[in-house]
């Protein structure tokens, strides 16, 4: 069997104003080819106006049972959140 | 379903499997990169591939009509929906493929005939009619099928499926339309719409699988949160949803034990001849052979395309290195 196309992640922005959005993946031989095939499996709908296309390879990320350790340290920093702080009625909006 | 009688193995009982249950049972998702027992990721990569295949093999009962659609309307709607089964074959594909298998590995199982697709799919499309069966009941059970399975424990699966649902009514609606137009015009043009249902009907109540007391590996994808609705569930929704909309065709439903019964809410109807799913199943089905005779053609006629795309593909980089 011939050499298998390498793997493509496909990101979309949906409409102006909006970040760009994990959709899925796809199989193509170059980056081009990824935006065309992402063109037509993702978007037959309108879906977007702009794609973008990383080889999957290229990706990093944690491995997810180290997510305790990496995560922890916001959990006890809730005064990183505005509600953590009590402000009197009569102040006013703050 | 799209797929049908998925092997589960048994469940393992170590530390971490138990874990992996707790986290199904409280509804956490799991992911590409999680641990999951070995069982849990052969059944998703036997059930995903086999619903993949299904999406592809698909495509030809459908592709069989396209250069005969009664109107260029019809060509360009029946053109965008085999388009649309592509699609959903390449998102679960790669959905499959999150767990570890290749998309060549999968293909070269299908076209060795190793891995299973819906039964469905090894029956001809003999008249335009059936087109509008094919739609308006495959896809009609699909669907049933496939909206629990937007829940699904594994991630990647779930959320190809909310994808696939989101573009599957358009499927249904199309086939009830022609469906609609034939009972609406010449006494001959009902005939035909009542022929396709004759021939469309029990094959689509086979669909689900087997009953669930013959549902060996049920139970076990139940607990793991990959199937949420057992067969026979599944395909009394799908009975109660479709004979009404039958009546309003004004097409008789193929079955004499077909009842409406007060006490359950629900109809009462007769056995498929399981004899024949499990026949088709084997490979001697009206159409297996044809169909993957097409599937392989269509791999070997396409080899020099991937070739040369990826030969390009890698002298663009050699280029751009130098």
């Amino acid at each position: 069997m011939s050499k298998e196309w390498p793997l493509w992640e496909i990101f979309i922005r949906g409409q102006h104003g909006l970040s760009h959005r994990h959709v899925g993946s796809l199989h193509a031989p170059d980056a081009e080819m990824a935006l065309k095939n992402a063109r037509d499996v993702y978007t037959r709908r309108n879906e977007g106006m702009s794609i973008w296309v990383v080889e999957s390879a290229k990706i990093t990320a944690f491995d997810p049972d180290t997510a305790e350790q990496n995560f922890a340290a916001p959990k006890s920093k809730v005064y990183r959140h505005p509600s953590f702080f009590e402000i009197p009625d009569d102040v006013g909006a703050m | 379903m799209y797929a049908q009688l998925v092997e589960t193995g048994a469940a393992e009982t170590s530390e971490k499997d138990r874990e992996f249950q707790e986290k199904i049972d409280r509804g956490v998702r799991i992911e590409a990169n999680d641990w999951m027992p070995e069982g849990y990721r052969k059944t998703l990569i036997r059930q995903i591939s086999q619903h993949a295949h299904s999406e592809i093999v698909g495509q030809l009962p459908e592709g069989n009509w396209i250069t005969r659609a009664p109107s260029l309307q019809r060509k360009a709607i029946l053109l965008a929906k085999v388009q649309d089964e592509a699609g959903h074959g390449l998102y679960l594909y790669c959905a499959a493929e999150t767990l570890g298998i290749s998309r060549d590995e999968m293909t070269a199982q299908l076209l060795s005939g190793k891995a299973k697709y819906s039964s469905i799919f090894n029956y001809p499309t003999l008249t335009w009619a059936d087109i509008g069966a094919v739609g308006w009941l495959v896809d009609g059970a699909a669907i049933m099928n496939q909206v629990p399975l937007q829940r699904c424990s594994y991630g990647p699966y779930s959320r190809a499926m909310i994808r696939v649902c989101k573009e599957e009514s358009f499927h249904q609606r199309q086939g009830f339309d022609i469906m609609r137009q034939l009972c609406q015009g010449t006494d001959d043009q009902k005939a035909m719409a009542q022929d396709a249902l004759n021939r469309w009907w029990w094959p689509s109540l086979m669909m689900f699988g087997p009953s669930d007391k013959d549902s060996v590996h049920s139970e076990q994808s139940m607990k793991w949160g990959i199937k949420q609705n057992t067969n026979d569930e599944l395909r009394q929704k799908f009975v109660d949803q479709t004979v009404p909309q039958a009546e309003w065709l004004g097409l008789t439903v193929p079955d004499p034990d077909l009842a409406w019964n007060e006490a359950k809410g629900g109809y009462d109807f007769g056995e498929p001849d399981w004899s024949e799913f499990y026949e088709v199943l084997k490979g001697n089905g009206p159409c297996n052979r044809d169909r993957l005779a097409a599937r392989n053609k269509a791999w070997d006629d396409g080899a020099w395309y991937r070739d040369g795309l990826i030969a390009h593909a890698e002298k663009q980089q050699t280029i751009a290195a130098e």
